[in-house]
């Protein structure tokens, strides 16, 4: 593999740390949150600039009402809290508020996904990138380390327009390059290949590089892209990939319904069909677990890569 | 303000008044859908706040940094919004003929979407202006813009939970640049409010809540009216949030509309909009 883990950090940490430079670079920078201050890693930005913290209590549909409040006088409002109170529990607010009336609000979401544990299916959301992407013009980031997410935070600063941000709770393998650039909508590929690409968001990236070795010592050649950005679809790096190999399979920590597998098969269809298989849940909600009991349980860890990996091969 | 400017004042203001009442009738008329009830009981209260009460800028711009800003919450009263608007200057009255028509800036509830003058936010699902109008009043607080925040709401409409949120935050907060008016019609969609899901007392409400209430008992009265947002205007700049009810009469100004639920959401046929003009005759010109 051509990325070593640099040592493991949560991608919430990312965010945290990215909202304290952008606390001392963007004057503009404003940050709400709804009683989740320490998970989200934000105090530092608290202490700093106390005067652009908003502090909204339980209380998340006001919290997306003030956000696009706030953009009216030019302030660039950073909402956080978990990706479940995020999303589904405030999506005509978003909807209306933010979205259609194009305000300049970045929905920062923690605890996106089955790796949030412990607390079970209540707070997993597995249904966000759906919600989210299924919005006009809203952009959706899913990062998959500490670097890479404090990359997206100070990126989507300077991005004019709604952005949902997605993140998580666990520790991961921090690998991407530290203080790198993030292009929205520009995905990155990883490690080239020639029999089958397999296309990864979030946490799975680091389960698609290790796939990606399983299979090599299998003799079979992955290619694996880093999409970060679900939305806008980087279409031109997917279709030059299975170009070349001629089949897919799409990783996320989300379900098959809705999210970034159902936006590649799109692309696929629309342009160059080949097989795809889905590394992901299937209609399912989550349960209680540690986050690698969970990743193995619900079939989003490497091994389940290499199966879908091995099973689209066969159907070329 | 003399007796006499207040007079010349009035009398203008009446008659931007019924002009406003024909555009709305005619608008929900040609097109057949809309809401006349709810937009005729808030005239005067619009025409006065936008005609005496806000300090605004000619010129539109979204960040309204260096004026009064004003918040429509009850989206679905667009009619009188968008009259308003134009007669204020922000988009030429000409253009209240494509209301609710095909590649119209007039949508059914307005938006900033088609990119109309005068609307910075979208409205038309319940609930959520109040929350839009806090948030731009701590961007005025941050941005050190003395100006003030309006915003307007139906009082049905406070059902949503989201209202409470907003409510409860706003005192906590100190947001004292902010003056949130509710149409105290006592009337919603499916009958009366008492009916449909009584709201107690608003009042002790608000108050419970640490705003201050400011009740205006006529608000189809243009003088009251005047003289009640004034009041509430030297209440602001004191750490609370201040309340206007409005008591109004829905549809107002047209005899067979008022005191009744049922012109909501209901267009009036070619000879309903003869009666209703005939009470409302042509003062400014009609679009």
């Amino acid at each position: 593999m051509n990325y070593i883990n640099q040592g493991s950090k949560d991608t919430r940490s990312g965010y945290g740390d990215a909202m304290t430079e952008l606390g001392r670079s963007n004057p503009n920078v404003v940050a709400l949150c709804a009683d989740l201050v320490g998970s989200l890693k934000i105090q530092p930005f608290i202490d700093e600039n106390p005067e652009r913290f908003f502090q909204v209590g339980i209380a998340e549909a006001n919290m997306m009402g003030i956000a696009a409040g706030l953009t009216i006088g030019g302030k660039i409002p950073f909402t956080g809290t978990f990706a479940n109170f995020s999303t589904g529990r405030v999506y005509d607010q978003i909807r209306q508020s933010i979205a259609y009336s194009g305000k300049n609000v970045k929905i920062c979401a923690s605890h996106a996904g089955i790796t949030l544990g412990e607390d079970g299916a209540t707070h997993q959301i597995l249904e966000d990138i759906g919600m989210m992407k299924m919005l006009p013009h809203m952009v959706v980031i899913n990062p998959c380390d500490y670097n890479q997410t404090k990359a997206a935070t100070l990126a989507i600063a300077d991005y004019d327009g709604p952005v949902y941000l997605r993140f998580g709770r666990p520790v991961v393998p921090n690998f991407t390059e530290a203080g790198g650039t993030f292009e929205i909508g520009k995905a990155l590929l990883l490690e080239e290949g020639t029999d089958v690409t397999l296309v990864a968001t979030g946490h799975l990236v680091w389960e698609a590089l290790l796939a990606a070795d399983e299979l090599a010592n299998k003799g079979i050649s992955a290619e694996v892209i880093n999409i970060h950005t679900i939305k806008p679809l980087d279409e031109e790096a997917i279709l030059k990939s299975v170009a070349k190999t001629g089949c897919l399979v799409s990783c996320e920590e989300h379900n098959y319904l809705g999210g970034l597998g159902e936006s590649i098969s799109r692309v696929l269809v629309e342009n160059h069909p080949v097989p795809q298989e889905f590394v992901a849940t299937k209609d399912t909600f989550g349960e209680s677990g540690t986050p690698a009991q969970l990743m193995k349980k619900y079939g989003l860890d490497s091994t389940a890569i290499v199966a879908a990996a091995e099973k689209v091969l066969q159907r070329k | 303000m003399t007796a006499n400017v207040l007079l010349m004042n009035l009398t203008h203001l009446n008659d931007f008044t019924t002009q406003v009442r024909r555009d709305i009738v005619r608008m929900v008329h040609q097109v057949n859908s809309g809401h006349p009830g709810g937009s005729l009981g808030c005239t005067e209260f619009l025409v006065a706040l936008y005609q005496e009460i806000m300090e605004r800028k000619e010129e539109f711009d979204m960040d309204g940094i260096g004026e009064d800003l004003f918040f429509l919450s009850n989206g679905h009263i667009s009619p009188l919004f968008y009259s308003v608007l134009a007669r204020s200057g922000y988009f030429p009255v000409s253009e209240l003929v494509t209301f609710r028509k095909i590649d119209s800036r007039l949508q059914g509830h307005p938006t900033t979407h088609e990119g109309l003058p005068g609307v910075r936010v979208a409205s038309g699902s319940l609930g959520q202006g109040l929350s839009v109008a806090v948030g731009a009043a701590e961007a005025k607080k941050l941005n050190k813009d003395n100006h003030l925040i309006y915003s307007l709401h139906g009082d049905g409409e406070l059902q949503e939970g989201q209202n409470w949120e907003a409510i409860m935050y706003a005192s906590a907060k100190n947001i004292d640049n902010l003056i949130a008016t509710v149409d105290y019609n006592g009337q919603q969609i499916d009958g009366s409010t008492d009916q449909v899901l009584s709201l107690g007392n608003l009042k002790a409400k608000f108050e419970a809540f640490d705003w201050t209430v400011v009740s205006i008992e006529k608000g189809n009265d243009l003088k009251s009216i005047i003289e009640g947002l004034e009041k509430a205007k030297s209440l602001t700049g004191k750490g609370k949030p201040v309340a206007v009810l409005l008591h109004t009469v829905m549809g107002n100004g047209v005899d067979f509309m008022m005191h009744t639920h049922a012109w909501h959401g209901k267009a009036p046929n070619d000879e309903q909009l003869q009666s209703a003009l005939e009470q409302n005759p042509e003062t400014l010109g009609d679009y």
